[in-house]
């Protein structure tokens, strides 16, 4: 087999949880990585806060650990700075659907070709326990110890209702598709989502990986490009479906900023114009 | 009546009524014929009706400050008068229709009536006014009337021959109207022109701002709208494609701060514009800047506060505010222009140490800058090279790589053979997160140790006055010509000025003037003199008395004048 130049060779000091699905997902991300023969050089994770945040020290690659729900504010900025790079946005369901909602709907809206992975535990692992926008009704927590009654946030639902133009969810526990789901997310030009269901071992005693073997399932046959199908597929909670959901083509956010719509020139290569800064100053005399 | 040297024109009405375009047409018209022109206004927060005015100062050496006195008063609507009535005194010429004064004023002897409306009207339209107005004005200073065709020409030539051709009536019309009001009249006008000022640049702060960025290499701008901060990136957005600047309005000024400093970590040079509220929102993201060290420039244009406050009036409020935005300890630079030549050279000045330090920079202004405009030479407005700190990278890169030197080398991704990894956690040489009490000793000396460098390069405030002083006023920002103004008038031996245009951290320099003063008087537009507080912070001098105005409104000349001799007289 060829060698991986995104796994890290030396000891590194991992603090997931023995049998925390954010291992699995790491091999699947790495080897996307490696089969798509990106060079690390040319590939930025930004990431946000928790345990989802820690992938950019987990494999060899141009990372950035941001705040928490931050990542995909500083990710579509990398990426229209310098559209040579292939970046992915990184966090967890607290990270990508609580703190940082609003930069998700709104990245679905602006369309940067960029890739964002979620680790869907649904419960906040790093902070002990906590519900996340994700977890289900009636899940007990430390903080929420009657029960969990706020409605799981369907983000698969939202993202199709939004248009985005890559919408797929995976598990973790298989790490050959959810890796095919991530070269295609990668490959789409566009904002890609990618919710990956992952199992806490600590922190979350109903989404187990046996639970979530018995409440998914792959979709075979579904046609990506239908968005009502697709729709109503989002809806189904059980079992949940697993794959890509919905694709379709927009236009990309760093193609159609003015600076590059005549002039492909990565942003920081170029130097400030001076003849037109000279050009407007004159202006302001007549 | 004589109007010499200097002549204070202010034009009032509502918000929609287009006191903005006279505003533009006049001073463009005014320098061109050969008079220094300087223009501010206030406004109310709404985008119809109340009252709006515009101060033009006219003069024949450069005069840049905010008057309080009128000497012409042109009133587009009632109310005007009564808004303007503190401003207003029995040599003020009031140049308005019948039905736009108010009944106070009704026997004021000092009204010339214009009958701007009926004059359009006769056009034929009441859209006409402003240019009628305009003409007015310019045929009572004796402008070239052609220079104003021309500028209409312009203006209008989209709209089609007729739209031109009666702009150029009513121009006509308010022109000779004007010429006969001056020889009608009992004043008379005296003041100089200038031919070479024909060439000067006329520049508002924002646009100063603007250019200033641009010129240091800005090419990626993100921000959420909040007045008076939006004109920077309005500018820049108008630009973006001949500039090569990315200009995205955002979900939110988190969301803004947080690309900006996305994109310095990608290699653009990242700016944002915000004001208090927007800023306080930003505050966690400078904490990210100054923990990864990735720089971020932040144009912070005060208005008061707390909450959204007075959105459209001035204020120096928010020094504090961008002092200790931000959790945890790391240098941060302040500098607070006060003129807008120097909005222009600290721009450029900003962007460059934000790449050498890695560190977040504020451009501190405030509405009374942003919304001012005179005209400048070239030699005012001054370049600074543009620095590139970025550096390519070598296969065994690190970026947090500790040295003698606090400044690690930074690297860009996909810029050499190296991996560059930034982190907002405390981390090693390499990016990597760490609990290592040797580390974390050593990389939160490395950032903090920065501020002494940078104090080294801090911008000497300006000294201005006799050696041999006993009381020192001490002021910071866009109050620089007002107080300056003010103390020129009252020409006392013994008092001089020390005017800061960076705030933090502040010249070593400045304590030499500090602790020679037998009495200190800081000038602020803020209830608690913050300046004050933070000179006492940094050299333990206390401030003696201070000139404090927190009404949202600008110094102007006169009212400094006042409170300084009241203060220095006890």
């Amino acid at each position: 087999m060829e060698k991986n130049p995104f796994q890290r060779t030396e000891k590194i000091d991992i603090s997931w949880c023995p049998g925390c699905g954010n291992f699995a997902i790491k091999a699947s991300l790495s080897n996307a990585l490696s089969k798509l023969k990106l060079n690390p050089q040319n590939v930025a994770i930004v990431s946000g806060i928790g345990q989802a945040g820690k992938m950019p020290h987990y494999i060899t690659v141009n990372g950035f650990h941001t705040l928490h729900g931050r990542a995909i504010p500083a990710a579509t900025a990398v990426k229209t700075t310098n559209p040579e790079l292939t970046v992915i946005a990184e966090g967890g369901d607290g990270d990508m659907y609580a703190e940082g909602g609003n930069h998700l709907i709104h990245a679905i809206r602006r369309n940067p070709n960029i890739t964002v992975l979620i680790h869907n535990n649904q419960i906040y692992g790093l902070t002990k326990g906590q519900a996340s926008p994700t977890t289900l009704v009636s899940t007990k927590t430390p903080t929420q110890p009657w029960g969990v009654f706020e409605e799981p946030l369907n983000s698969i639902a939202l993202a199709i209702s939004l248009n985005a133009s890559f919408v797929a969810r995976t598990f973790s526990g298989n790490i050959e598709k959810t890796e095919e789901i991530i070269i295609e997310a990668i490959n789409h030009k566009g904002l890609s989502i990618v919710d990956i269901f992952h199992p806490c071992p600590s922190f979350n005693k109903v989404n187990t990986l046996q639970w979530y073997k018995e409440h998914t399932y792959y979709l075979e046959g579904h046609d990506v490009t239908d968005r009502k199908k697709a729709f109503e597929k989002s809806l189904e909670t059980d079992k949940y479906p697993l794959g890509i959901f919905y694709t379709c083509e927009k236009p990309v956010f760093e193609d159609v900023v003015p600076p590059y719509i005549s002039e492909k020139t990565p942003i920081w290569k170029r130097e400030p114009n001076l003849e037109k800064i000279e050009e407007i100053m004159n202006s302001k005399r007549t | 009546m004589n109007l010499e040297k200097e002549v204070s024109i202010v034009l009032g009405g509502a918000a929609g009524q287009g006191i903005q375009t006279i505003e533009e047409s006049l001073t463009k018209i005014l320098k061109l014929s050969g008079y220094n022109v300087f223009a501010t206004k206030e406004y109310m927060s709404r985008v119809r009706g109340g009252i709006n005015t515009t101060e033009i100062v006219i003069s024949s050496e450069k005069k840049r400050s905010f008057l309080k006195r009128i000497d012409l008063l042109v009133t587009f609507k009632k109310g005007v008068l009564n808004h303007l009535k503190d401003r207003i005194s029995d040599k003020t010429i009031i140049l308005g229709e019948k039905e736009n004064i108010d009944e106070e004023f009704l026997d004021n002897k000092n009204i010339i009536d214009i009958p701007i409306q009926e004059i359009s009207k006769n056009i034929g339209n009441t859209l006409f006014s402003n240019t009628v107005g305009s003409g007015i004005i310019l045929g009572i200073f004796d402008c070239d009337l052609e220079l104003f065709n021309k500028y209409l020409e312009d203006k209008f030539s989209k709209k089609g021959e007729e739209i031109v051709n009666k702009n150029l009536e009513a121009a006509k019309e308010g022109y000779l109207l004007g010429k006969k009001i001056l020889k009608d009249s009992n004043f008379k006008i005296n003041l100089e022109k200038n031919g070479k000022l024909k060439d000067e640049i006329i520049l508002s702060g924002t646009e100063a701002v603007a250019l200033g960025a641009a010129k240091a290499g800005c090419n990626f701008v993100s921000f959420y709208p909040m007045t008076p901060s939006t004109g920077v990136s309005t500018f820049l957005a108008g630009h973006s494609k001949d500039l090569g600047i990315i200009v995205e309005q955002v979900e939110d000024e988190i969301s803004a701060i947080n690309m900006a400093i996305g994109s310095w970590y990608a290699g653009a040079r990242g700016l944002v514009t915000t004001s208090g509220g927007g800023f306080s929102l930003m505050c966690e993201a400078v904490s990210l800047s100054g923990m990864t060290e990735t720089p971020v420039v932040v144009y912070l244009a005060q208005r008061p506060g707390p909450s959204t406050g007075l959105p459209t009036r001035t204020a120096q409020a928010d020094l504090e505010l961008a002092l200790y935005s931000g959790h945890g300890e790391f240098p941060r630079i302040i500098y607070s222009p006060g003129k807008i030549e120097e909005a222009y050279e600290i721009s450029q000045i900003a962007f460059n140490m934000a790449d050498k330090y890695q560190i977040p920079v504020f451009i501190l202004s405030d509405e009374y800058l942003a919304d001012t405009f005179y005209n400048l030479s070239d030699d005012e407005l001054k370049t600074v090279k543009k620095e590139n700190h970025v550096v390519k990278t070598d296969f065994d890169y690190k970026r947090y790589q500790l040295s003698e030197n606090p400044i690690s080398e930074r690297g860009i991704p996909g810029f050499g053979e190296g991996i560059v990894l930034v982190c907002g956690n405390e981390h090693d040489e390499f990016g990597d997160i760490t609990e290592d009490v040797d580390l974390i000793n050593k990389m939160t000396k490395k950032r903090n140790k920065k501020l002494d460098l940078i104090k080294k390069e801090a911008i000497a405030p300006e000294f201005i006055g006799n050696e041999d002083y006993k009381n020192l006023i001490v002021s910071w920002g866009t109050t620089y010509y007002p107080v300056k103004d003010a103390l020129e008038k009252l020409n006392l031996k013994d008092t001089a000025l020390l005017h800061f245009s960076q705030v933090y951290p502040i010249s070593d320099s400045a304590e030499k003037y500090l602790k020679k003063a037998e009495k200190i008087i800081n000038i602020e537009l803020n209830y608690s003199g913050q300046l004050g507080r933070l000179l006492k912070r940094e050299f333990g001098t206390e401030m003696n008395d201070s000139i404090l105005k927190y009404d949202g409104r600008a110094f102007s000349v006169e009212e400094l004048t006042e409170k300084i001799e009241k203060v220095l007289m006890g």
